[in-house]
């Protein structure tokens, strides 16, 4: 290698953000693998309190394969993930999760009160039955989704996006500091897709932080501080709009940027920030 | 010899037989995930056999094949009705559906049972009637056998897993491109003209004749075990539908006549005198062999597994190691990542000659150009997912595969 | 081999109906009564951990565990009876279910071997440990049979019979079925969120893979529980019947417990009943058979999730849209007057003419149409209907052109009424747009609802 070749490798390497101790979730150089196959490569990246985080990338680029191994669900190959400062066990009654849609049976024979209660369950402890206080605090998280209404509701008798509200109703029933959600917005009405973010920006501003998988290229902008390009490994991370440029999401989705999500990024560039 | 041809040469074959003929089909029930259907068929066809035997008054083929085929056909259209118009999820709808059919061949077969003419044992359920394939007929010397006459007078289930064995191989033959492509693709294959359902409901009947068939040699349970295990083992063994058909009727075949022998001579060897359950030693030395293959076998077995696992995360601690070490080489008083030093990787390396045995470690000559061909690979890497990136991730992925299994250092480029 | 015994035969004879109640009413003699209130038991703690089973989707792995008890109690058997050191009664009942459970505890940590450390799915791992599983009990069963130690009972255990039961052995059964049902209960909440949304669970902090454990040890409780009654091949049957009748009469998860339970036990009683009563039934057979009726009963039967109710769910929506169309059709075509025939009514919704007839009887029984030789005239009534149908209607287009990016998930075309749905004040703005898109003048472009989405009717 020319010198001029180590120094820009160095560089490379030297740019690897600064990691705190204080920051809700601090990854670093995170590498996990399926089979013989890496599927995320040296993600590195360190989340200050109080951000609305965006993970955005193609199809199979990792998003949800992070965020299940920020959260123990899968094995890492290399690299360590810290929650202020401590590992995931230490800190988990700060976490909070909103899994995939997909993951659950909808038909199961319990209604939306049922499964936001199903948050409560680590502070009411082992075997002992849901009091009332506990249903009311379940009926609160309800209400701050706007689904008061629907509360005896059996969930396979809600619509997709209600059905999310009722997943981040659970999550805020956890009380967390921190909130991992995958794929919130997908496939939901615009109503909910409103009530979901006024729901986020409402925990940014009481110091909660929150890390989504987002597919919509077209609200990054419009609802996130930070963005986490990622393509099997980080592109690029920092402010929106730092980072939120052609050249990025060109490195990030390539040749897959069609007319199409160009289209949707002008017009997201165009229209008023709300 | 004559007491082998009377007592065990038709069991043998017919124990071969009904080996043969389930390991076969058994291909295309694992493969669909439809190992459970053919649990639940082979339940649920006693009905079925019960309700033949009764009206015909006798184990006839042909009776009992229409009983089992019946119960099939009823097992499988319960089955789905109650998924469908029920909403019940697969495993409890096959549940209910066999437990209950089998319940009721049981009652079938105790009220049946004091009718003169029935001799149909609940026991021979659970591991057939090998009693009925004694060969009383049978002739004097081996090499009478030779002449096709003189198995006239052999068990009629024996001719009956004959045919059922032929016709299953053949029409696997035959039908094998359909078998496959409706196996592997359903919905493409009833687009070109293979009926996926049709195919299906085809194998679910083979199965229901191939229990049936080899009722007196098994009986109901155990054919399960000749139905699943030789694919499964096969299934470890290979990753093309031919080979493992080949491999699943060798392993049956095998392992029927393996049980077989172990029944009938391993109790002379404690000094016991009576031999063992013949059906229940088949699946056992079934079993035996799964077990055995799961574990050694080449590319799917647990031990390669774990060894190339072991392999791959050695090289990438060592490359971790030295990258890291490079990234320090001029900078001592830089704090270190959060990695602590890996202490085996440490001295794997120091035993290749790539770092020096002095506190703190430093990359010798051949360890700094290693490192640096490490730096360029995952540069090179990090440059093909940009220029191919979300077009061809399996690309990338085989890209970073092959780079990983350089062979050896002495290859690597020396630039200066 | 002997069959399986018979269940105590009360008469020879024909059945006379005080032999029945009798025996239903728990007099028919001490071992009769507490054999079917242990069969009872057995049911109750069936229902309520086959449940779980059941909504956890590992049904057919209970099967396999079912079965594979067989090595467990063949090899207890043996155990006690060639290590006589031991001091084992060899058909002591508890060595052989003790035998029955770890061997069932074997068998379900083969499978997750099997399942995690090979390319092997998990429905022929199942297969291959249940049907391996019950070879090796085969032979091992065959081996205790060849002893001098008397073994007759041992076969008992595959089909189950109630006959041959000590009031003892009766009890112990309704102990450790009594003990399932306890700790389930107990568990209640863990087990329904564990099955519900395990990756929740776990990063909740629950101990998912235990919890999951501990299901499969309630099970095999159940199922050893169940051994000498029902049999080992047949007692899945009490696990999966019971609650999977339940769930058609329920949506919630307490109730759908609760009322498993009840069929389990119900079959239990009414099972271990019949075949007292009935000569050659034996108990395993008629339990499961009574559950099955149970099963049919509902699957057919139960309101909202039988297949009678959805049936009927569906004419009746099918009903209610024709009658819909129908009205709005003559409400449009009111204005030159006249009654409207059955031709035009089939040519303008593309129906048959039996179906047009048909629809067209059926609501002029209830009193929304008048027939005359001309054709079909609507009542006061269908008339009426007609305009609300048709106001709902375009209330419903005007609000998908405005606010189309919210309208999927509100509008419900075959509702009584909008307002059922929107806001009044949504729907007075709806309807002054309509009247200025009547009269012609531009459209205005209603602002959206609110970021919570709640001005739109409050979903």
């Amino acid at each position: 290698m020319t010198p001029e070749e180590v120094q820009l490798a160095r560089s490379e390497l030297d740019a690897r953000p600064e990691h705190s101790a204080s920051s809700p979730l601090s990854v670093h150089a995170l590498t996990v693998a399926y089979h013989k196959k890496p599927v995320l490569w040296d993600v590195d990246f360190d989340v200050p309190e109080s951000s609305l985080v965006a993970v955005i990338g193609p199809n199979g680029a990792g998003k949800s394969t992070l965020i299940k191994a920020c959260l123990n669900l899968i094995p890492r190959a290399s690299g360590a993930v810290e929650f202020w400062g401590k590992p995931f066990a230490a800190s988990r009654a700060r976490v909070g999760y909103v899994p995939q849609r997909e993951s659950v049976d909808w038909d199961f024979p319990v209604s939306a009160l049922d499964v936001v209660a199903m948050g409560r369950y680590r502070k009411i402890g082992w075997c002992l039955p849901v009091s009332r206080a506990h249903k009311d605090a379940a009926m609160a998280c309800l209400d701050r989704v706007g689904m008061a209404d629907y509360a005896r509701r059996q969930i396979a008798q809600l619509s997709g996006g209600q059905q999310q509200r009722v997943f981040l109703a659970r999550a805020l029933a956890q009380e967390a500091d921190l909130y991992f959600m995958d794929e919130p917005f997908a496939g939901v009405d615009a109503a909910t897709e409103r009530a979901i973010i006024a729901v986020l920006r409402e925990l940014r501003e009481h110091g909660k932080t929150v890390i989504c998988v987002h597919h919509d290229l077209q609200t990054v902008t419009t609802y996130f501080d930070r963005a986490l390009l990622l393509n099997m490994r980080t592109v690029a991370w920092g402010p929106v709009a730092e980072v939120f440029t052609e050249e990025n999401l060109h490195k990030t989705y390539g040749g897959r940027l069609t007319l199409l999500a160009e289209a949707a990024e002008a017009v997201a560039r165009s229209q008023p920030h709300e | 010899m004559k007491q082998f041809l009377v007592l065990d040469l038709v069991p043998l074959l017919a124990l071969a037989l009904s080996a043969l003929t389930c390991a076969l089909l058994g291909n295309f029930l694992v493969l669909r995930r439809q190992a459970l259907m053919g649990d639940a068929i082979s339940h649920a066809v006693l009905p079925g056999l019960v309700v033949a035997v009764i009206l015909t008054g006798s184990l006839a083929p042909w009776g009992v094949f229409l009983g089992a085929a019946c119960a099939a056909a009823v097992t499988a259209l319960s089955i789905e009705l109650i998924k469908r118009l029920g909403r019940v999820e697969p495993g409890a709808a096959m549940g209910v559906v066999f437990s209950v059919l089998f319940a009721l061949g049981v009652l079938m077969l105790e009220q049946a049972h004091g009718l003169a003419n029935i001799d149909l044992d609940p026991s021979c359920v659970l591991y057939g009637q090998p009693e009925y394939l004694a060969w009383y007929s049978a002739p004097e010397r081996a090499g009478e056998l030779l002449s096709p006459s003189a198995w006239a007078s052999a068990p009629t289930p024996l001719f009956t897993l004959l045919g059922v064995a032929t016709g299953t191989t053949l029409l696997i033959a035959v039908f094998f491109k359909e078998l496959r492509i409706a196996a592997f693709d359903p919905a493409l294959a009833t687009t070109q003209g293979v009926h996926a359902g049709g195919v299906h409901a085809a194998l679910m009947l083979a199965v229901a004749i191939a229990t049936v068939a080899a009722f007196e040699a098994v009986g109901s349970i155990l054919v399960i075990a000749m139905l699943i295990t030789p694919a499964a083992t096969a299934r470890l063994l290979t990753d093309r539908l031919s080979v493992q058909l080949w491999l699943s009727a060798g392993t049956g075949v095998g392992s029927a006549l393996l049980g077989y022998g172990v029944a009938a001579n391993a109790p002379r060897l404690f000094g016991l005198p009576d031999a063992l359950n013949a059906a229940g030693a088949v699946t056992v030395t079934l079993a035996a062999g799964f077990v055995v293959t799961a574990l050694v076998a080449p590319t799917h077995g647990v031990i390669a597994r774990v060894v190339r696992t072991r392999r791959l995360a050695r090289r990438v601690a060592m490359e971790d190691l030295l990258a890291d070490l490079y990234r320090h080489r001029d900078d001592p008083s830089r704090p270190s990542e959060i990695q602590r030093p890996d202490q085996r990787a440490l001295d794997r390396a120091r035993s290749r000659g790539w770092v020096t045995r002095d506190i703190p470690p430093r990359l010798t000559e051949s360890g700094l150009r290693y490192a640096e061909s490490v730096m360029r690979r995952h540069r090179e890497w990090q440059d093909e997912l940009v220029r191919r990136a979300g077009l061809d991730p399996e690309h990338a992925h085989l890209r970073a595969h092959q780079l990983e299994h350089l062979p050896d250092p002495s290859t690597l480029p020396c630039t200066e | 081999m002997t069959p399986p015994a018979q269940a105590i035969p009360v008469h020879d004879q024909a059945l006379s109906v005080s032999e029945v109640v009798r025996v239903l009413t728990l007099q028919a003699g001490h071992n009769t009564t507490v054999v079917t209130l242990a069969a009872a038991t057995l049911g109750l703690a069936a229902g309520l951990v086959g449940a779980f089973a059941l909504l956890r989707k590992r049904t057919l792995v209970a099967d396999a565990l079912a079965h594979a008890t067989l090595p467990g109690i063949a090899g207890a058997f043996l155990l006690a009876a060639l290590v006589p050191g031991l001091g084992l009664g060899p058909m002591s009942l508890p060595v052989l279910l003790i035998g029955a459970a770890v061997a069932a505890l074997l068998a379900a940590w083969a499978i997750q071997l099997i399942t995690r450390h090979t390319r092997i799915r998990q429905d022929a791992a199942i297969g291959i440990v249940l049907s391996s599983a019950f070879g090796l009990g085969v032979v091992l069963l065959g081996i205790a049979q060849r002893l001098d130690v008397p073994a007759g009972g041992l076969h008992h255990f595959i089909y189950g019979q109630t006959a041959a039961m000590r009031a003892s052995d009766a009890m112990l059964m309704a102990g450790i079925a009594g003990v399932a049902l306890v700790s389930t209960l107990a568990l209640k909440k863990e087990l329904a969120l564990v099955c519900f949304n395990d990756a929740f669970a776990k990063v909740d902090g629950w101990p998912v893979a235990r919890l999951d454990g501990a299901m499969l040890v309630l099970a095999v409780t159940v199922v050893v529980a169940g051994l000498q009654a029902v049999g080992l091949i047949l007692v899945i049957a009490l696990l999966v019947i019971p609650p999977a009748a339940a769930r058609f009469w329920t949506d919630h998860l307490g109730r759908m417990l609760v009322l498993g339970a009840c069929f389990g036990a119900l079959s239990g009683y009414l099972g271990a009943s019949l075949s007292a009563l009935l000569p050659d039934a034996p108990a395993g057979s008629v339990i499961v058979l009574t559950a099955g009726a149970i099963f049919l009963f509902s699957l057919i039967l139960a309101p909202s999730r039988g297949v009678l109710a959805a049936f009927a769910q569906r004419q009746t929506l099918r009903l209610r849209i024709a009658a819909d169309h129908l009205l709005e059709l003559i409400h449009d075509n009111a204005a030159p007057a006249g009654p409207v025939t059955l031709r035009q009514f089939a040519r303008a919704r593309a129906w048959s003419p039996a179906r047009a007839g048909a629809f067209a009887r059926v609501l002029s029984a209830r009193g929304l149409l008048t027939r005359t030789p001309a054709g079909y005239e609507p009542t006061p009534r269908g008339r009426a209907r007609g305009e609300r149908v048709a106001r709902n209607h375009a209330l419903w287009e005007q609000y998908l052109v405005t606010h189309a990016d919210v309208a999927p998930s509100h509008v419900d075309w075959s509702v009584d009424q909008v307002e059922h749905v929107l806001s009044d004040e949504l729907i007075a703005r709806l309807e002054a747009e309509l009247e200025r898109e009547q009269s012609g003048a531009p459209a205005i472009v209603p602002p959206t609802p609110d970021s919570t989405g709640r001005e739109a009717g409050g979903a």
